[in-house]
């Protein structure tokens, strides 16, 4: 059919099923949005701010297992969006993002709102597209989409001049995509994942590295099966959680920086390290060349570029992660869990030795108590966002996850401010479970006009903040490295948390004590509106254990042995 | 330090928009070196053949191969190991220096004069990128006003 280009995104959303999108119009997207107001197949949810719409997406994706789209206008616009697009991109997730851009007649001039929006993308995409005639479009959207979802996922960025949207052309979504340079590797080697079985079968003290792409590759549950099958324990990274159940008794914990003592050992004494869709980033491995030093590695990643990147890898296999480890699961018949029976008890005496826990020994609440008392009281019935700092090191820790894609969090690039416009994305993409974001009193006011969106739209996101009236990671930074001078860091002046939710007719709480907290989190549910809980904590709680930066892994600042009361 | 080398390699891509950018963008942004680039169409293909002359460690080299095949449009790295590899440079003298020892040094090297103007003369040579380099440094004494050189091309023997 003969249609214009802003008619074929329109048609284009339809025919890949796209039920949200999230956005904010402007003058080189008004034709799209003009045919977004006629038409009633998909909800548009305005944010208030075109980096929210992306990080909304990116919820909305991650919670869902959907491509995620945003769409925005030319320059600002776009600016705007790119700390979403190199979000996605560092944490692999599939989105569709279209941009406006002013017409092709004016492209190159320094025109009103004009930036090279696929010059500055194209280092923080998967892939970018500037169209330059409408009847190549249905061919486009069709890639994005693909390329979007498959192999390793990620953000591609659309960008579409704003003559281009007038144009009339025809309109054939069922065309056949070429794409012969673009062919992802999904099986994985036969006698490669023979002979990593093998060395598994050879290996004394083996041990599961998870990784995120495991949740990508809707994996979690066939990594369950081969845990348990083989009974051989398991760490997690940080974009990992939630693959084992928090009481698997073969999980371990979270690895890293920040992860468990026993967790950070095992990693240290192994002898084969199972890395299952990981890519041993700087904060997991610490030293690179002390992680793991003894162990043979068996590397399975659909990217290539991932394997041997930073530790060599003896076994490589390329493959969708979820389509070898149900190979490995067929071969993993004469591996005996009962052999490894000793090496989890070692695992067990270092987890009682240094356990993952914290000390209630102040009058204010210690924030690691409000994770797992929202852990306790939600568990499996909330999905948990947050943004970035310690209160996400804290979630990561503390709370009991038991499914995959119940956590969202920006783990690449660190993005303060992700958390509620991902917890709103989350909220519209899972409506039947609550949508907690875990916040910081710095990160909150990163992307805090998102209440207005939460409001306007009905999704009731209930925003924990753990207010130590400080930037708390890099005040702990400070503390331990930059001997206490604590430069900037100092949030002690800031806003009326409550009045500012209720500013935008959300609701708000203050609470300082362990009952309002329990009050205050039982009120937000029955109001069922966006809310603000605004918790005093601890003001100099550090992260524990920590690698410092650059140190090895077995080398962790520890939390400090007290008599218990 | 892991040792350095200097390594040829050869990337097939589809003949579009900003292809060229995606893959100096790949140099810059992840540090990695070039020396030489050059690029045309493959004759009667929808595909152009970039030559890059870089240099790193094998880890290096392993990592700049697989990003480059992890790019969309690219067909094919290859990364050369028994090849032939040519370039081409072009230098201006002035007329007044001794041009029959230019001539003849020319023809050593696959080349020849191909201008010849009022004040300056052009020659051109075509010949492996280690034998320019000492075809430039023999010609140094003639005073040269003007070197262009073409950067490598190669193929796999």
């Amino acid at each position: 059919m003969q249609i214009s280009g802003a008619q074929m995104v329109i048609e284009a959303l339809i025919a890949e099923g796209v039920e949200t999108v999230f956005g904010y119009p402007g003058g080189a997207i008004m034709n799209v949005y003009d045919e977004i107001y006629k038409q009633d197949k998909f909800k548009h949810i305005l944010t208030r701010h075109e980096q929210a719409a992306v990080h909304a997406a990116e919820g909305y994706a991650k919670v869902s297992g959907k491509v995620g789209v945003a769409m925005i206008t030319s320059g600002p616009g776009f600016t705007n969006a790119v700390t979403g697009l190199a979000d996605a991109y560092m944490d692999s997730i599939p989105l569709v993002v279209i941009s406006g851009q002013v017409p092709m007649s004016l492209i190159g001039t320094d025109a009103f709102q004009e930036i090279d929006a696929v010059g500055i993308s194209r280092s923080c995409t998967k892939h970018n597209y500037l169209v330059t005639d409408a009847a190549e479009l249905p061919r486009i959207l069709k890639e994005a989409f693909y390329i979007a979802s498959s192999g390793r996922p990620g953000p591609v960025h659309v960008d579409i001049p704003k003559d281009v949207t007038a144009q009339i052309a025809n309109f054939d979504y069922s065309i056949e995509l070429g794409l012969e340079t673009y062919k992802p590797h999904t099986k994985g080697n036969p006698r490669q994942i023979k002979k990593a079985m093998e060395a598994i079968s050879k290996a004394k003290r083996p041990l599961f590295y998870l990784g995120g792409g495991i949740i990508n590759s809707n994996a979690a549950y066939d990594v369950r099966e081969l845990v348990h099958a083989t009974g051989i324990p398991a760490v997690e990274t940080f974009m990992a959680r939630g693959t084992l159940s928090h009481d698997d008794e073969y999980l371990i914990s979270m690895l890293g920086m920040h992860g468990s003592y026993a967790a950070n050992m095992a990693m240290s004494e192994t002898d084969l390290v199972i890395g299952l869709g990981a890519r041993f980033d700087d904060r997991v491995t610490g030293k690179i060349s002390e992680f793991a030093k003894n162990a043979k590695v068996i590397h399975v990643d659909i990217d290539p570029a991932s394997i041997s990147k930073l530790v060599n890898a003896d076994y490589p296999i390329v493959g969708d992660v979820k389509n070898v480890v149900q190979e490995m699961l067929k071969l993993s018949s004469n591996i005996n869990p009962v052999k490894y029976a000793s090496w989890r008890k070692t695992i067990n005496n270092f987890d009682t030795l240094h356990p993952l826990t914290y000390h209630e020994d102040t009058k204010r609440i210690k924030p690691q108590w409000v994770i797992e008392r929202v852990g306790k009281l939600l568990g499996d019935d909330a999905n948990i966002s947050t943004d970035v700092g310690q209160h996400q090191m804290w979630a990561a820790q503390f709370y009991p996850f038991s499914r995959p894609r119940q956590f969202i969090s920006s783990g690449g690039l660190g993005t303060m401010g992700f958390g509620f416009p991902a917890a709103i994305g989350v909220k519209a993409a899972a409506p039947d479970k609550v949508s907690i974001n875990f916040t910081g009193d710095g990160s909150i006011l990163m992307n805090c006009q998102e209440l207005m969106t939460a409001v306007e739209k009905k999704l009731p996101v209930i925003n924990i903040i753990l207010n130590n009236n400080y930037l708390g990671m890099v005040r702990q930074w400070q503390s331990l490295f930059y001997e206490k001078r604590h430069s900037e860091t100092d949030l002690s002046v800031q806003p009326d948390f409550v009045k500012l939710a209720e500013a935008f007719g959300g609701i708000g709480y203050r609470v300082e004590t362990k009952d309002e907290f329990d009050a205050a989190l039982k009120d937000a549910l029955e109001k069922n509106i966006v809310a603000f809980i605004d918790v005093v904590v601890e003001r100099l709680e550090n992260v524990m254990p920590m690698v410092p930066s650059g140190g090895s892994l077995f080398n962790m600042m520890l939390l400090e042995k007290k008599e218990k009361k | 330090m892991e040792k350095s080398e200097r390594r040829v390699i050869s990337v097939i891509v589809v003949n579009e928009a900003s292809v060229l950018s995606r893959i100096t963008d790949l140099f810059s942004g992840r540090g990695y070196n070039i020396t030489s680039l050059t690029v045309a169409p493959i004759p009667d293909s929808k595909y152009s053949r970039l030559t890059i002359v870089t240099s790193g460690s094998i880890r290096v080299i392993e990592q700049i191969t697989k990003q480059l095949h992890k790019l969309i449009p690219v067909l094919r790295v290859y990364e050369h190991a028994d090849l032939v590899e040519k370039e081409m440079a072009l230098i201006k003298f002035p007329a007044s220096e001794d041009i029959t020892d230019i001539a003849t040094l020319c023809a050593a090297y696959n080349g020849k004069i191909v201008n010849v103007a009022e004040n300056v003369i052009i020659v051109m040579v075509a010949d492996e990128p280690k034998r320019v380099d000492n075809f430039l440094k023999i010609i140094n004494k003639y005073n040269p006003k003007e070197i262009v050189r073409s950067g490598a091309v190669a193929l796999e023997r």
